[in-house]
């Protein structure tokens, strides 16, 4: 764990924070969609230097490669691009919902804050001899096959029923 | 932002690497990267040319031939032409983002080549290079993210000119790419399953010891074909852009160098496409029917060797970009998500099950991957291509010229052309 490794870091944690704030301050939501891609990034790149590549390649494949190209999709479909055309409507409950949000979130920092630093999970030294993905593969198909087929069960109902509901007559 | 992960991933270095010194490394990545950033863009100035004298080649003309020996310095002029040129900004674009859009779009094409091996090692002072960018574990996954990267550029583009055409592009674009993104995704499984590791290297050493995946993999590779051609958004698929109905899609907008960016960006993913062929399918670097270049001793002469071979492999895949592009019409919308969603996505996803099924009777049996196990996966290979051509052409490619058409295939024919706007009526 070199400068060089502390550099990154630091570079790529304090990106991420910063793409985060700006894209819950953005108003327009093709801006705020592409800082939430920069955060995407920066989180894939302090994964990679986890060594955990897979994981990086992933976030990366399926949030910023997949999510955020049809939530973009999306965005232009509707032709909800532009910043003026969205009003500033903020009910009351949205208000209590923010303020219940924020204060979550100042008791996880005072809970971090008093609680120990967590203890550094070490990677394997040796990488297996069939490469980076066997090794998530190995306990995914033989420890947690049942909750990996369960989870996938669960995907497929949800696939389904977006198929179904797309499919319905309008009467 | 493309830039922050490929510093990341650059500096993972790969725990497969023979001991050289971090300076020894360092360098050499900055020698490599100099070197194919160099070859790409001469390569891609050069394909531009290439497009222009095989369309005239093609269609039976001489093509541009005034600039130099035969147009050989039609780029350089083109290049000149398009930066001293006047950069135009439409009143209601949304300037940040009209302005990094080709930017976007052109990244991601370079970024991809980073991960392929393009010759065998060489042996230096300092100890053996590998003759790759960024030799990653994840080389294939790497490739996969990256990729589907490259629709930012154009959805953007589409989308900040504030021009309806241009948003059509874009969002035609977008709905294409992650159309056809499925469909290449799944077609591999096929080979990673085969090669048991998602590292590059280990994917040509394993077409190196058996057979090239084309043969034993030959409806994932013409899936992985089809899916590639949709990627880069060339002819039959150039919806985006596609100039009888959106003047000029994505880039009408857009001028001067901005506008050459574009191209240069799908050249760029042209080539990079090519080279993930040739690397997936063809080999990669390898020179068939010998295991010479594919051990050590290290030389060389191997390198130059290998490093011609992938080339002549690249070239050829390019030729053939550009001679489908020249012979066939485009697509219907339509025809395009039907094909993608309806025709790829369930073979590829019939496919995966039927190769993973072969591969694992044949482990059973103790058939070890060799000969014997490439000519009997090349054998699955062709029933099954056999049985794909008969269900999707049912009557409608190749007519029963061979026997009398039955009554209702004629009343079909009839019906089919009547409905066609060139039809005469009462003409048969």
């Amino acid at each position: 764990m070199g400068l060089f490794y502390t550099f990154n870091f630091y570079l790529f944690g304090v990106l991420a924070i910063i793409s985060a704030v700006t894209f819950v301050t953005r108003r327009s939501p093709v801006a705020a969609a592409l800082w939430l891609v920069n955060t995407m990034f920066c989180l894939a790149a302090l994964y990679v230097m986890m060594d955990a590549q897979f994981i990086g390649a992933i976030q990366v494949l399926v949030y910023a490669g997949a999510i955020m190209v049809v939530f973009l999709f999306v965005v232009m479909l509707l032709n909800l691009g532009h910043a003026s055309d969205v009003t500033d409507v903020m009910s009351g409950k949205t208000r209590l919902a923010a303020a219940i949000a924020g204060l979550l979130f100042l008791a996880e920092l005072f809970v971090l804050w008093k609680d120990d630093a967590p203890v550094p999970i070490a990677p394997p030294v040796e990488p297996a001899e069939s490469g980076v993905i066997a090794q998530v593969a190995a306990p995914l198909f033989r420890d947690y096959l049942l909750a990996f087929e369960i989870t996938s069960v669960l995907l497929l109902a949800a696939i389904v029923g977006a198929v179904v509901l797309a499919k319905r007559k309008t009467t | 932002m493309s830039w922050s992960l490929a510093f990341a991933l650059l500096q993972v270095a790969d725990p497969q690497l023979p001991p050289v010194s971090t300076s020894v490394f360092v360098i050499a990545t900055v020698i490599k990267m100099i070197v194919v950033f160099t070859v790409l863009m001469v390569g891609v100035a050069l394909l531009t040319l290439a497009e222009r004298k095989i369309s005239a080649w093609i269609q039976d003309r001489h093509g541009p031939n005034r600039v130099g020996w035969h147009g050989l310095l039609q780029p350089a002029a083109d290049g000149v032409k398009n930066i001293m040129k006047e950069e135009t900004y439409p009143d209601a674009a949304y300037l940040p983002l009209f302005v990094i859009a080709p930017a976007l779009a052109f990244i991601p094409a370079m970024l991809t080549f980073a991960v392929i091996p393009f010759a065998s090692p060489l042996p230096t002072g300092g100890g053996l290079i590998e003759m790759v960018v960024a030799p990653l574990p994840i080389g294939f996954l790497y490739i996969l993210a990256i990729a589907s990267l490259g629709v930012y550029g154009i959805v953007l583009a589409g989308w900040a000119s504030n021009n309806k055409y241009s948003l059509l592009g874009g969002l035609r674009s977008s709905a294409q790419m992650v159309s056809y993104e499925i469909a290449m995704g799944l077609s591999t499984i096929a080979v990673l399953l085969l090669a048991g590791n998602v590292a590059l290297n280990d994917i040509i050493w394993q077409q190196a010891t058996t057979v090239w995946n084309f043969f034993g993999l030959a409806i994932a590779f013409v899936i992985f074909l089809i899916a590639a051609f949709a990627e880069t958004n060339r002819l039959p698929f150039d919806l985006p852009e596609a100039e009888s109905e959106l003047i000029a899609g994505y880039h009408t907008e857009y001028s001067a160098m901005k506008f050459s960016l574009f191209f240069i960006a799908e050249y760029s993913n042209m080539v990079t496409a090519s080279a993930l062929l040739v690397t997936l399918f063809f080999g990669g670097w390898d020179i068939p029917f010998t295991l010479w270049d594919n051990q050590a001793p290290w030389s060389v002469v191997k390198t130059i060797v290998t490093g011609l071979a992938f080339a002549a492999k690249v070239l050829f895949f390019l030729f053939f970009y550009m001679w489908i592009r020249w012979t066939l019409p485009r697509f219907r919308y339509d025809q395009l998500m039907s094909l993608g969603w309806r025709i790829l996505l369930p073979v590829s996803l019939v496919y995966i099950v039927v190769i993973a099924g072969t591969l694992l009777i044949l482990d059973l049996l103790g058939v070890r991957p060799g000969a014997l196990h490439g000519v009997i996966l090349g054998v699955v290979n062709i029933v099954l291509a056999g049985v794909l051509f008969l269900v999707l052409d049912s009557g409608r490619i190749i007519s029963p010229a061979s026997r009398r058409l039955r009554a209702d295939q004629l009343r079909r024919l009839r019906a089919m052309r009547s409905r066609s706007p060139l039809a005469t009526p009462g003409g048969d």
